[in-house]
């Protein structure tokens, strides 16, 4: 008897997930359905965390204030990944059939998943800033998009960095310049700029990789680079890995405006972690931290103080909140765009790309959305889906994110032409088909 | 009633020893094969087919790969997510130096290679036993980790060190790759699960499958029987990391289409195997699949299928739901069945056999 | 030949041409083995008592960790917090021997084994609901633990040491020590070793198992909250640390299973071992090669004594 009840009812409850599972919900006619990836558990919830709330709060705030984009709403649905492939390639399948215009995959992985599949599918991809290097390039990579930067202008910007603060590029001969980073794909691509930075300008380039599994278990690292005594030191570290390094170098003596971070090893949280001997520390970033922009607290006014967000009150202008600010800014600059090539409200996938490809985010533009000074200008083309645009470098001064350097150009002349053997490498590997879309002209 | 054997008289010696001596269970597995080969492909959505069905016989497979070990052969291991891995490194490799060759071929074959890593990390079954192993396997799954990340030969020194798969086809139609639909995936898929499960099943059931569960039950009475152990256990950990290379390959280039694959063969991917070989029924070749489905289609279900019906959950919140819903469901199963899914089914088969009248 | 010498004699090499970084190599070492030997003993005491092998022990470092701190944000005194959090690891034991061990009784191991997965899920969705994903920071001034380092002068160089790692040290040491009194001295501390070495004769004699389990359980709940404050202050807490104390089971299969003094000499070998062995070989590998090490030394000692260093004898019989 216990035994048919409980079979009957596991019965009726896989059927009724089952059924479940089929019915997809009617699309409104003046929707645009923007799906957010995001990663709300897991090891990295972390960094995740803020930057989701940052992406919905943008989008969710157009909504309140503007009614949507041009009139047409945007229906946001966050699907959780907890940055795993797996759950990625599973909230892809769900939700391609709801007709998204752009997906926002934030996981390196997921985002290698999602480039063969999205290009069949025709769905533009928006990997910001993280991702594939090589599907900057526009002509094989149609419908993937990575601006503003790519881990390799990152890398270059921050040699610039380095040479700056030395007095030029001549003098980075016989530095060591030391690279601590995630013992995974993410963590490995400078390695390859780096290397070729290393041969022209003389320097030692010096690898410690941190494993997955030990990003808290750091001391044999630091170790070494206390035996090794570089210089300079990178960080392309990502989750838990962040805060520990940065305390190990605290712990060390190590001069903390030598240690400079990449973008994503620049959350509040990482550089809090090393207390009063974190200030100094450095990362790499194309937007800025803080509160001080009519856009955030246009946020506040609409989104936070209406309860409507997730995010506590005080994580609000971190870093890597308004960088999923910054995120959306670009999706939403890109919506705009894609009405008005195509002239329609409810823009389709397609439309998205034509808006991406003439994405001009002026100055003036900046300053109209509440985001002067917010953010370097950016333009992105029918070739270049990344832009190499201008990044800082911002330094942790004890409580929050300043800006520590000017805007500079990442060395693009070293950069170009390994984006361009690396996407000729994959366009081999893969079969991958030319570019037949066309690009959109005048614009 | 439904379930009755009797009547059916066997009048040889193979129709006694067949597999499925019951008629009733022909029919059942018939009606399961339709079931999977027909309606499934008819009626189920893309999403259906790509992330439930696909996800679903990946698991099975390795979840038969280790049922043969731990199950079978009762040596635990830790180390499946590391030999699914180096089926699909190896896979990758031979598919890219032979490019002519149909990728079938290579999945299959990539399950040698594992079979041969297998051998070498079973070597110290001989000397440990039990959590001891487990523990053992664990080198393997790390160390193998590593070398899929720190050898770049493996991954064709790809800058982002991920597997890329280009479409590939059989008779024409892409069967891997971005443009291969879900149905043909399913079907490839589908006919390499039931072959090998086939063959698992004969294994199992003949003199080899007998010595590894002799071996299983206590291996000194086994030695004593004449069963060779350094032979019998490493045939297991030979046929075991077979299957997971086998799954390893599919997984990548059936269901994945290519990636960051160091990372998908992690540890937690070894542990969920596990998972489904104690949830499904140590030693059940059906219940691999019980415990699969379980393990991999319950999260996929709880997450968009309690929204879709009208349960408000949202993205992280669910998240933790699941994890609680899945744990406790563990325990749950454990405590109402500790020999797993497969006994609830022989119970079950039991019943419908009795029924109506149970005594 | 030249990779025989970068392999055989460089790393010696670099010991003696730099000993004050061998010593400082050896320290760190032996801090990180306290540290896996503080997990690695969790799971000792729940398997000597219940033969459990108990994979939930280490997020329940990151949950003891995670509530002490979330306790503390409340706004408790430390002692408070400290006491709470103890309140909690009691409540999780009790819970966790009446909802799974009790009806999981006399299941062969692996069942149990399994169970604990289904306690870690548990555990892993409930502690990020409630406490969020985020790494949090243990306050170490409200427990009085030093912060800063010191440096010694030592063979012309310096060894760097970290006031927390001592404390560390001392911590874990006292600990061993008050396990040692209340399993040698205490009469429940008796009763757990019988259960240790026949539940049936335990039974017999009139030991409750059920109370011996909830026991052990919490003993290895504070165990784990002494784990989780430690490298809390070192690193910091978060659900990534659950990765780190698979570092333990190495130690447990080098220690046995079964013994505390082994958990600790375990530890501290796997410790030394695996940071001798990235600091002088791991960069003729590329480095990183600490995440396998660990287990390559604890399978190398296992081919000669198969039940650890200092686990039972397995004796079979037919």
């Amino acid at each position: 008897m216990k035994f048919r009840h409980f079979a009957l009812s596991t019965a009726a409850a896989v059927l009724a997930g089952a059924t479940a599972l089929t019915a997809i919900p009617a699309q409104a006619q003046d929707q645009i359905y923007v799906p957010l990836l995001t990663y709300r558990t897991g090891p990295f919830a972390n960094s995740g965390v803020p930057i989701a709330d940052g992406m919905h709060d943008y989008l969710r705030m157009l909504n309140e204030r503007d009614g949507g984009i041009g009139g047409a709403k945007i229906v946001i649905e966050e699907c959780e990944t907890g940055y795993d492939t797996k759950k990625g390639i599973e909230c892809y399948e769900s939700t391609k059939g709801k007709n998204p215009v752009v997906y926002n995959p934030y996981s390196t992985g997921i985002t290698l998943q999602m480039i063969p599949k999205a290009s069949a599918d025709k769905i533009p991809v928006l990997s910001m800033a993280y991702g594939l290097s090589a599907s900057a390039k526009g002509n094989t990579f149609p419908w993937i998009f990575n601006p503003p930067v790519t881990y390799w202008d990152g890398a270059s910007a921050f040699i610039r960095h380095v040479a700056e603060q030395s007095g030029g590029f001549d003098k980075l001969k016989g530095k060591k310049i030391g690279l601590i980073h995630l013992d995974a794909p993410f963590g490995k691509e400078p390695i390859a700029l780096l290397e070729a930075l290393s041969k022209k300008y003389g320097f030692e380039l010096k690898l410690y990789p941190v494993a997955a599994s030990d990003m808290q278990n750091q001391g044999s690292v630091w170790l070494n680079i206390r035996r090794d005594r570089p210089d300079w030191i990178y960080n392309q570290g990502w989750g838990a890995m962040n805060p520990t390094a940065v305390k190990e170098a605290a712990k060390n003596n190590f001069p903390m405006d030598r240690l400079v971070g990449v973008w994503w090893a620049g959350g509040d949280d990482d550089a809090r972690g090393g207390g009063d001997g974190a200030k100094g520390y450095k990362s790499l970033n194309f937007h800025a931290a803080g509160t001080d922009f009519p856009v955030i607290q246009d946020i506040q006014k609409h989104v936070v103080d209406k309860g409507l967000s997730k995010t506590p009150k005080d994580k609000v202008g971190e870093n890597l909140y308004n960088r999923g600010v910054y995120n959306s800014m670009l999706i939403a600059e890109a919506i705009r765009n894609a009405q008005k090539i195509s002239g329609k409200k409810a823009i389709t996938a397609e439309d998205m790309r034509k808006g991406l490809e003439s994405l001009n985010i002026t100055d003036a533009r900046l300053k109209e959305i509440g985001m002067a000074g917010f953010a370097a200008p950016m333009k992105l083309t029918c070739e270049d889906h990344n832009g190499h645009n201008k990044v800082y470098v911002a330094q942790w001064d004890g409580t929050k994110w300043v800006k520590g350097s000017e805007w500079m150009d990442p060395l693009k002349d070293e950069v170009m032409p390994l984006l361009e053997s690396a996407a000729n490498d994959y366009a081999k590997a893969n079969n991958w088909p030319a570019r037949t879309e066309a690009c959109q002209k005048g614009s | 009633m439904f379930y009755r054997e009797a009547g059916q008289f066997k009048t040889t010696y193979p129709s006694d020893m067949a597999i499925f001596p019951i008629a009733q269970d022909r029919i059942g597995i018939g009606i399961i094969l339709a079931m999977a080969f027909i309606f499934i492909p008819l009626f189920a959505s893309d999403f259906i087919m790509s992330s439930v069905m696909i996800p679903f016989l990946v698991f099975s497979l390795a979840a038969i790969g280790l049922n043969i070990l731990t199950g079978y052969t009762g040596l635990i291991s830790l180390g499946t997510g590391a030999f699914m891995g180096v089926g699909a490194y190896a896979c990758y490799k031979l598919m890219t130096i032979f490019p002519g060759v149909n990728i079938i071929v290579w999945i299959v074959t990539a399950g040698f290679f594992s079979a041969a890593v297998g051998i070498l990390f079973g070597i110290p079954s001989l000397r440990i036993k039990g959590f001891y192993l487990a523990v053992a396997t664990l080198a393997a799954q790390f160390f193998l980790q590593w070398c899929f990340v720190r050898i770049p030969w493996l991954y064709n020194y790809n800058a982002s060190g991920a597997i890329e798969v280009g479409t590939r086809t059989l008779f024409g139609i892409p069967i891997v790759g971005p443009n291969a639909t879900p149905e043909a995936r399913y079907y490839v898929l589908l006919c390499i699960v039931v072959v090998l499960t086939w063959i698992a099943s004969n294994l199992v059931h003949g003199r080899i499958g007998r010595s590894w569960m002799a071996v299983r039950d206590m291996d000194i009475a086994a030695e004593l029987m004449g069963i060779k152990l350094l032979d019998t256990k490493l045939l297991a950990f030979a046929v075991s990391s077979f299957y997971a290379g086998v799954a390893g390959a599919c997984m990548m280039f059936l269901w994945y289409g290519g990636g960051e694959a160091s990372d998908a063969f992690n540890i937690n991917q070894s542990f969920l195997i596990l998972f489904m070989v104690i949830i499904g029924g140590l030693g059940s070749l059906i219940g691999s699949f019980f415990g699969a489905a379980f393990i991999s289609i319950l999260p996929t279900i709880l997450k968009f299928g309690l929204p879709a019906i009208g349960v408000p959950l949202s993205g992280a919140t669910a998240e933790h739901l699941i994890h609680i819903t899945v744990g406790g469901l563990i325990i749950f199963f454990l405590i109402v069945e500790p020999h797993g899914l497969a006994r609830l089914w022989q119970i079950g088969k039991q019943k419908l056999r009795m029924w109506p009248f149970p005594y | 030949m030249h990779a025989l010498y970068m392999v055989l004699i460089d790393p010696f090499v670099q010991m003696v041409s730099a000993p004050d970084l061998f010593v400082q190599t050896i320290w760190e070492g032996l801090v990180a083995g306290v540290l896996y030997a503080l997990i690695a003993l969790g799971f000792v005491l729940i398997f000597k008592a219940s033969g459990v092998f108990n994979f939930a022990q280490g997020m329940m470092v990151v949950f003891a960790g995670l509530t002490l701190i979330a306790f503390q944000d409340m706004g408790l005194p430390a002692i408070a917090a400290l006491a709470a959090s103890l309140a909690v690891m009691y409540l999780l034991a009790l819970s966790i021997e009446r909802v799974v061990l009790r009806p999981l009784v006399n299941q062969p191991d692996i069942i149990l084994f399994m169970a604990t997965f289904g306690i870690t899920y548990i555990l892993i969705g409930f502690g990020e609901m409630i406490f969020g994903g985020e790494p949090r920071e243990v306050n170490t001034k409200a427990f009085f633990l030093p912060q800063g380092s010191f440096e010694i002068p030592i063979l012309g160089g310096f060894v760097q040491i970290q006031k927390i790692d001592v404390a560390a040290a001392v911590i874990a040491a006292l600990m061993i020590a008050a396990l040692g009194f209340f399993f040698q001295k205490t009469r429940i501390g008796r009763a757990l070793r019988a259960v240790a070495d026949s539940h049936k004769a335990a039974l017999s004699v009139g030991i409750s198992l059920n109370q011996i389990w909830v026991i052990v359980w919490f003993a290895a709940g504070i165990v784990a909250l002494v784990a989780g404050i430690m490298w809390g202050a070192r690193s910091n807490v978060s659900f990534a640390l659950q990765v780190v104390a698979l570092k333990a089971l190495p130690v447990l299969i080098l220690g046995g299973f079964t013994s505390i003094p082994g958990a600790i000499i375990g530890g501290l070998i796997i410790g030394v071992g695996e940071k001798l062995g990235e600091f002088y070989w791991g960069p003729l590998m590329g480095g990183g090669i600490e995440s396998w090490l660990a287990y390559f030394i604890a399978l190398g000692f296992l081919l000669f004594r198969p039940q650890g260093l200092f686990g039972d004898k397995i004796i079979e019989r037919i």
